[in-house]
């Protein structure tokens, strides 16, 4: 145990945290004023030269008033950054087990090599001619994306998740034109646990969102979702292995019936790190799957992005696949950038998708191997039904003893009648030094705790992190309930007030005013 | 003394003489907790019965509030808008949403009163 | 495997622990005959040494843009970005960390997120900016949806002068959702009349400036027609550099601003990933799409901050969101916002002028070669040029003397009767020297051209 039971600090007051410093500053724990504080208009940190003396060609566009935008010299600017920064929770410092996340360890031979000058210092639109490297990188993403998958064709430009979900749904959508049948196929079946995107991409979209009850099991409800199909269904979005972290028994089945009625099946490929080198999507009946680069191949989370989301697709939805895309013409690569000629809904976006994610994920692919790759999914399943069995006597779950995938789930009753939330349960978990799991999500689950630890931890940091939630749960049982209840007490910051920051949104600086002026 | 009714979705109203006074109930507003922003409809606008009125907003969900009874939208709580919290204070005075012109007074009187409200709140759990 | 920290012995002690026999146990509920259990079609895990020899030599098939005079952009532009940038966007606190979710212990990525914002706002001259898009296009595309949302009609003008894949990603998006987009002619001299083609429909006006050929556009007048018929202004720019030099957007009208920032703070990486900037006025923040950083105090009433006015956002709002977009882009984010600090207001407004005066170096240049014209009567750092010949053909021998010249205009826009035009970008990593071999390979690919 990191600290002894009777020396647990109960609140701030009796923290040694809570002793006053002149700076603000707790030993190591830097604060650090915005930039706007402590920058100069007139200050720069980088050297630049003087321009040539020339006439302007602005007409009369050029900028007369001041933007009012500091800057630092380079030494202030490193400081400034590099003490934001240890404010920060990440991976790379401990454990991080974010459910439906993935946040796994980003291998950093993979951030060297999205930065040799040959794919980091290469412009979208320079000769064909001179990029055929990058060209064959793509390539040979997308065909181990398909050996993955099992599917025909590959969508790579989705910058993200979301967008990738956004493409294959088009692509329903297009083929869905092309049968003739936009009028009549408008409704797109989205179970209750899915994530938030995938009812607001349908609806986006313009279908309407028709939502399919789990069963007790925490599997998609199968007659319910038979009942559901029909001639005016377009698609199904399901997530597999699902948000509740199962794999969904009747997926086979739902496949089926949603074809038999001649609607499409969109697979929501959050979790497919579960899977990867075990099941095939494209063998449970999937048309359009995406596939986070940034979780199942660790190209990193970066704070909330980039990411990168290609979207792989069935033979039947292969023909819409947006442009760009590559052609081989024997040795050469070729980029269609065009729709004339071809079927193709369109485009995504302005290039050619996250090359930068590309380069990470198939160093990641080279790196692990045939091996490799199916080991990373058993180890990730492995670590969560791990947590899962050693704390299963003191946490409840929801759907009783099945064994997870790649996270496991626990719900609040266990949590009833001693005083403490899901929320208050997950902030003392920092106080712990642990990022807390995934919280209220899926919204099917009463206060859900998501817990995703990846194939990332060794067994004496799940053992670690096992006996922190063990003694949590104890202290929680035993009514020490100020332990979460003000939690965290050892942050850079505690609690912060959402309610005020959404009643008079600020967002951004201003100026103080001056007090002279603020009096008047 | 005007009479107050309420429906299952946690609006209430009041009718005095043709104008309804709709808001949310003190239920309604423990259930969402902190609300943060309310979104009112454009005066003038004519709402069907069951239609979307207006928006509320806490922190971490968002309720569309619909309209208890048809007719068209004579007034709104203006001062919602700096500040939301009087949904929290005082649902049922300072914290109304909006006024309407009822077009048909029986769909008043199908809603439920007090004790039916209370009752059907017990319910929930 | 050097990624797994679990031995067999781990893995066996763990399997008996949850109380089963072996791993494909765990995988109990896949369906019947679905589970793998041939070797899978990779070669096996390889060393760091191998996969670097393996991924160098690829990346030695591309031509860099540092290794040769290079004046590629339309979109995409090659800068000097500070060592100091890259160096902390590789901090492990920001690198592999996730979204700001828990502000508690994500101060650090929120802090450079609000100062973002207010960099952003101060650069377009608006009130607000989000924390980021995925790129430029696709944030023009979710300016579009935005506008089609305040004023609840549903028809987009698009400029001739709009990136044509910028368009082509508008259309795309329209076309799904049922929209309505027109598409100007595209437009090489900045002459079109924007506001005849606006109707009774039309929810925005989406006007780039500096243009896809270089022009600068005013957009005042534009503002100001658009705003008497109830139709909002959307102002584009592929190129943040030219914000240092240029009249705002803001200070010309626009309602919504949108632009690719990649040209601070990133690298080209061939396309991806870049930095989407979003900004508009006060009163339509809540029809703002994407991720947005408040100001707020913690229970100690110390500042901090949080993610905010999330209820736009898809995870709570589901099909009722603004958008379906879940992830900003982060770590471009804070390079841009790295560089833009470095720069300041002073080093950005010099770095301006360089850029500047090195393209009308070149531009003066250029008029003086035969068979040469520049069409351009106002630019930033990129204009347009008219080559006899085929401006494709021109490229090619360009590049077989080592110059990378620009882009043909007809790659963007094919069968449009612009097989003749190259687009020229010239930024501050362009030498005197660069120019002259610019020249020098112009004039004997021209010498050359007449087959």
């Amino acid at each position: 145990m990191l600290h002894t039971q009777n020396r647990r600090p109960q609140s701030a007051d009796h923290s040694g945290r809570s002793r006053p410093t002149f700076t603000g500053n707790r030993g190591l724990d830097l604060e650090e004023p915005l930039l706007f504080e402590i920058g100069r208009a007139e200050v720069t940190g980088i050297d630049i030269d003087e321009p040539a003396t020339t006439k302007t060609r602005l007409g009369s566009l050029e900028r007369t008033e001041p933007i009012g935008i500091p800057g630092l010299s380079e030494p202030e600017a490193i400081r400034h950054y590099v003490r934001l920064s240890r404010m920060n929770a990440a991976i790379d410092a401990n454990t991080y087990p974010l459910g439906s996340c993935t946040m796994k360890h980003n291998p950093r031979l993979n951030e060297k090599m999205a930065r040799l000058p040959g794919f980091g210092d290469v412009h979208p639109l320079q000769p064909q001619s001179t990029v055929q490297g990058a060209l064959a990188l793509i390539e040979a993403l997308a065909k181990n994306l398909l050996d993955l998958t099992n599917m025909s064709a590959v969508a790579m430009s989705p910058k993200a998740g979301a967008h990738g979900e956004l493409c294959g749904m088009m692509a329903i959508k297009a083929a869905i034109i092309a049968r003739g049948e936009e009028a009549t196929r408008r409704t797109v079946l989205v179970p209750d646990s899915a994530h938030g995107t995938n009812p607001a991409t349908a609806a986006l979209l313009g279908f309407e969102v028709k939502s399919v009850p789990a069963d007790a099991d925490g599997d998609v409800h199968l007659d319910a979702a038979k009942a559901l199909v029909g001639p005016d269904v377009a698609a199904i979005m399901l997530t597999n292995p699902n948000t509740c972290g199962l794999f969904e028994r009747d997926i086979v089945e739902i496949a089926r019936a949603v074809h038999e009625a001649g609607g499409y099946f969109y697979c929501d490929g959050a979790n497919f790190n579960a899977i990867v080198g075990k099941v095939r999507p494209g063998d449970l009946g999937v048309d359009a799957m995406h596939i986070n680069l940034h979780k199942t191949f660790s190209t990193p989370h970066g704070g909330g992005g980039p990411g990168a989301g290609p979207v792989v697709l069935s033979e039947r939805l292969a023909p819409y696949a947006p442009v760009p895309f590559i052609l081989r013409d024997g040795e050469n690569l070729r980029l269609v950038e065009h729709t004339d000629g071809t079927q193709s809904f369109g485009r995504m976006t302005a290039f050619h998708g996250q090359v930068g994610m590309f380069v990470r994920a198939f160093a990641y692919i080279l790196s692990h191997g045939a091996d490799g790759l199916r080991q990373a999914s058993e180890d990730a399943v492995l670590n969560a039904n791990y947590v899962r069995a050693c704390l299963a006597d003191l946490m409840s779950q929801p759907f009783g003893e099945r064994p997870c995938m790649h996270e496991a789930l626990f719900d609040d009753a266990w949590l009833k009648g001693t005083g403490v939330t899901t929320l208050d349960f997950a902030k003392a978990m920092i106080d712990e030094g642990y990022h807390p799991m995934t919280m209220y999500f899926p919204l099917v689950v009463h206060g859900a705790m998501l817990i995703e630890p990846t194939e990332s931890e060794s067994l004496a940091s799940l053992d670690l992190f096992i006996a922190t939630l063990r003694d949590l749960a104890m202290s929680a049982r035993c009514g020490e309930t100020e332990r979460f209840t003000g939690a965290p007490y050892l942050a850079p910051r505690r609690r912060l007030d959402e309610t005020g920051a959404a009643r008079k949104p600020v967002l951004k600086w201003s100026p103080p005013v001056p007090i002279r002026d603020a009096a008047e | 003394m005007s009479d107050v009714r309420y429906t299952k979705d946690h609006e209430y109203v009041r009718l005095d003489g043709d104008v309804a006074t709709i808001g949310i109930t003190d239920h309604a507003q423990s259930q969402l907790g902190d609300i943060v922003f309310v979104e009112l409809p454009a005066i003038g606008k004519s709402l069907e019965q069951g239609g979307e009125a207006a928006v509320v907003e806490s922190v971490k969900a968002a309720s569309e509030v619909y309209a208890p009874l048809a007719g068209e939208v004579v007034e709104v709580n203006g001062a919602l808008e700096g500040e939301p919290a009087k949904v929290n204070a005082d649902p049922l005075g300072d914290g109304w949403f909006l006024k309407l012109k009822v077009k048909d007074k029986s769909q008043f009187d199908a809603l439920m009163d007090e004790a039916e409200y209370n009752a059907f709140v017990a319910t929930l759990g | 495997m050097r990624y797994h920290p679990l031995t067999s012995e781990d893995r066996a002690d763990m399997l008996a622990r949850i109380g089963v026999d072996n791993i494909d146990a765990l995988f109990a509920d896949v369906p019947e005959g679905k589970l793998l259990r041939e070797p899978l079609p990779f070669a096996p895990h390889k060393s760091e040494l191998e996969v670097e020899r393996m991924l160098s030599n690829m990346a030695a098939r591309n031509v860099a843009a540092s290794q040769v005079p290079f004046f590629v952009g339309c979109g995409a532009y090659k800068h000097h970005v500070p060592s100091a940038v890259d160096h902390l966007i590789q901090r492990s606190e920001f690198l592999t960390s996730y979204t700001p979710y828990q502000p508690e212990i994500a101060q650090g990525t929120l802090q450079y997120l609000f100062e973002f914002q207010t960099q952003v706002a101060g650069l377009t001259g608006m009130d607000v900016a989000n924390a980021s898009m995925y790129d430029g296009s696709t944030a023009t595309a979710e300016a579009v949806l935005m506008a089609h949302r305040i004023t609840k009609r549903r028809k987009a003008v698009l400029s001739g002068g709009l990136h044509p894949h910028y368009a082509e990603v508008v259309r795309t998006l329209s076309q799904m959702a049922n929209d309505d987009v027109v598409t100007l002619a595209p437009d090489v001299h900045a002459r079109e009349d924007v506001v005849a083609a606006i109707d009774a429909d039309t929810s925005c006006v989406v006007i780039q400036t500096p243009d896809v050929f270089g022009n600068l556009r005013d957009l005042s007048d534009i503002a100001d027609a658009c705003h008497a018929k109830g139709v909002l202004l959307i102002a584009v720019f592929t190129e943040a550099i030219s914000l240092g030099l240029l009249k705002s957007p803001g200070a010309m009208g626009a309602d919504i601003v949108v632009g690719e920032g990649q040209s601070i703070g990133n690298a080209l990486s061939f396309g991806g990933p870049y930095v989407g900037l979003f900004a508009t006025r006060d009163k339509y923040v809540r029809q703002m799409p994407g991720r947005l950083c408040g100001l707020t105090v913690d229970a100690d009433g110390r500042r901090g901050f949080v993610l905010t006015l999330s209820t736009r956002e898809q995870h709570i709002r589901r099909e009722k969101a603004t958008s379906n977009i879940c992830t900003n882009s982060g770590l471009c984010c804070l390079a841009f916002t790295i560089h833009m600090t470095l720069l300041g207001e002073t080093g950005l407004e010099g770095l301006a002028r360089v850029n500047h005066a090195n393209a009308v170096l070149l531009a003066d240049a250029l008029a003086n070669v035969p068979g040469v014209d520049v069409l351009n009567e106002t630019f930033f750092n990129e204009f347009t040029i008219r080559v006899r010949g085929d401006a494709g053909d021109v490229l090619g021998k360009m590049a077989e003397c080592g110059v990378l010249g620009g882009v043909r205009a007809s790659r963007l826009l094919p069968n449009a009767g612009l097989d003749d035009l190259i687009i020229v970008a010239n930024t501050e990593v362009n030498t005197d020297y660069d120019r002259a071999v610019f020249v020098e390979a112009l004039r004997s690919s021209l010498r050359g051209g007449a087959h």
